[in-house]
């Protein structure tokens, strides 16, 4: 499952995108997901908000993630 | 209402082309908003911007808030570009636009379209300074 990383989430990981393989526990959440990243890397749990997009368009906390979706970072945008 | 969008993504954004890509025939106002690089935050001076979008959402995005817009209010013509990429000071980084046959229906859509393009489109702005380079809003 790969995980697209955009602004400051890009320099948090440090790269522009992450695979979870079969071998790793992968997430089947939303909230699983970001539970994962805050933990792993906790520079998430301090930005103003975090979302995830599947498929191009924001999901809920509660939405399943499935293999083959794209599924992409979210941090607080700021266009304009 | 749908020929008569135009939502893009670009490098760079000219200015020029927008009165003949706003006007219609039925539209007696035409309103424009843009945005541009402004040399200070907090006076500390900014060098450059950086754009960076996920492109595929964020043109769907912002044609929801195109669409949305001209279910509110009605509308002849809405444009919504954005510019990606480093931009200097003085550099348009976004432009909207709607027309309409009155000038009330085209000011508050024009309003509609740039504040909720800074909420929900993932595009995401640095601000390079002289000693530092920083995402605006992603921390509280």
């Amino acid at each position: 499952m790969e995980i697209l990383l955009f602004g400051i989430a890009k320099d948090i990981v440090g790269k522009s995108s992450f695979r979870f393989d079969a071998d790793d526990l992968v997430p089947t959440s939303v909230s699983e997901l970001k539970d994962r990243l805050k933990g792993s890397f906790p520079e998430f749990g301090k930005l103003s908000s975090l979302a995830v997009a599947v498929n191009s368009a924001y999901a809920e906390d509660s939405d399943r993630l499935r293999e083959g979706d794209e599924i992409a970072i979210i941090p607080p945008v700021s266009g304009g | 209402m749908k020929g008569n969008m135009s939502i893009e993504i670009v490098d760079v954004i000219d200015t020029s082309t927008v009165f003949a890509e706003l006007s219609h025939p039925h539209s007696g106002g035409i309103c424009v908003f843009l945005g541009a690089v402004r040399e200070f935050t907090d006076n500390e001076e900014v060098l450059s911007l950086e754009f960076e979008t996920y492109k595929i959402m964020a043109l769907k995005e912002m044609k929801k808030i195109a669409v949305e817009a001209s279910e509110k209010w009605k509308l002849n013509k809405v444009i919504i570009r954005h510019a990606v990429g480093a931009k200097n000071v003085e550099e348009p980084v976004v432009i909207v636009g709607a027309s309409s046959a009155h000038r009330e229906a085209c000011f508050i859509a024009c309003r509609y379209l740039i504040d909720t393009l800074k909420e929900r489109v993932p595009i995401w702005k640095k601000e390079i300074f002289k000693n530092k380079s920083v995402w605006v809003s992603a921390h509280p």
